[in-house]
């Protein structure tokens, strides 16, 4: 089983915090299909790597962009072009 | 151990961002995992200390009885695990991994539920077992719990299995059969839910029912 050295990515619960500054409700739990491989997954399992300005998802299945977030002192950019839609869990209502 | 007024209740395996600002302006936020149920305004953290982090020594070292933090929480909605969920729960930690799945294990103890538990825990060395004394003596509540400790580097006296990483023999002994569809949990360091996820699908339980949890190398 081959295992990638020391990995530099943390998954997509890190970005619950910072999306929660900006949507309603978690949007971690929500399904994002990518843009590039159509992989459909939660967001808390995109791979996310903190050491680029601002947070960088990747797809889990073929390592393409999917999300990027930064926050400056007065506004969050998001990108979602990565993504082809999010499926939001939503209460019935 | 914080006290958050108006906190709005938690799910085990949700976490909370703490966030510093520097007097120069510079601000830094990470991300804790919230070790017990949810206990009305009192929020409680498990917080690792890294030496050369930038929160963690703060956090530990320097921030004292009633002093204010800033908060942003409970977030996350996908790692968690709910009393009501039925069905077998597999938990698998790595090192602090733990936390989330101790918040886990309380609140199945506070709900006072019989769902069925397994934990495997894997730890460099038997000091560093988080919440030793509540795993190795579990409360009465605890009934239905199973725990496997894995030792990578230093095994107790006597221990019947020598020392390594987690192995796919801890998963027969210690885990579920697929067959039993069971939620499983993982979490730890990067490589550790890698090798655990790996393993899991491997013995063939369903991806969609492996959920992970990862630390990054940018924690401290």
């Amino acid at each position: 089983m081959s295992v990638p050295d020391t990995p530099r990515y943390e998954d997509g619960n890190a970005l619950a915090g910072p999306l929660r500054e900006i949507f309603a409700v978690d949007v971690t739990a929500a399904v994002s299909q990518c843009a590039t491989c159509r992989l459909a997954g939660p967001v808390a399992t995109l791979r996310v790597y903190r050491h680029a300005p601002g947070m960088v998802a990747r797809c889990p299945g073929c390592d393409e962009v999917v999300l990027r977030l930064v926050r400056t002192p007065d506004a969050a950019w998001l990108d979602l072009r990565g993504a082809i839609n999010l499926r939001i869990p939503l209460p019935e209502g | 151990m914080l006290e958050v007024p108006g906190w709005p209740g938690h799910l085990p395996g949700q976490h909370l961002d703490v966030r510093l600002t520097a007097e120069d302006g510079y601000r830094t936020a990470r991300s804790y995992s919230l070790a017990a149920p949810t206990d009305g305004a009192r929020v409680e953290l498990t917080v690792q200390r890294l030496p050369d982090g930038e929160v963690s020594p703060y956090l530990t070292g320097v921030l004292a009885v009633g002093d204010p933090v800033e908060l942003r929480g409970p977030v996350g909605g996908w790692f968690v695990w709910r009393p009501t969920d039925s069905g077998p729960v597999l938990l698998v930690a790595g090192g602090a991994g733990i936390v989330p799945l101790m918040a886990m294990v309380r609140a199945r103890r506070t709900a006072g539920i019989g769902t069925p538990f397994r934990l495997i825990y894997s730890v460099r060395t038997p000091d560093e077992v988080y919440y030793a004394d509540e795993l190795r003596r579990p409360p009465t509540g605890d009934a239905g719990l199973d725990i496997t400790f894995v030792y990578t580097r230093v095994a107790p006296d006597g221990w019947p299995r020598p020392p390594g990483r987690l192995d796919v023999a801890d998963f027969d002994s210690g885990g579920w059969p697929a067959e039993s569809d069971p939620s499983c949990f993982v979490c730890g360091p990067t490589g550790f839910v890698e090798t655990a996820a790996h393993i899991l699908v491997a013995l063939g339980h369903d991806p969609h029912r492996i959920r992970t949890e990862r630390f990054g190398p940018s924690g401290g």
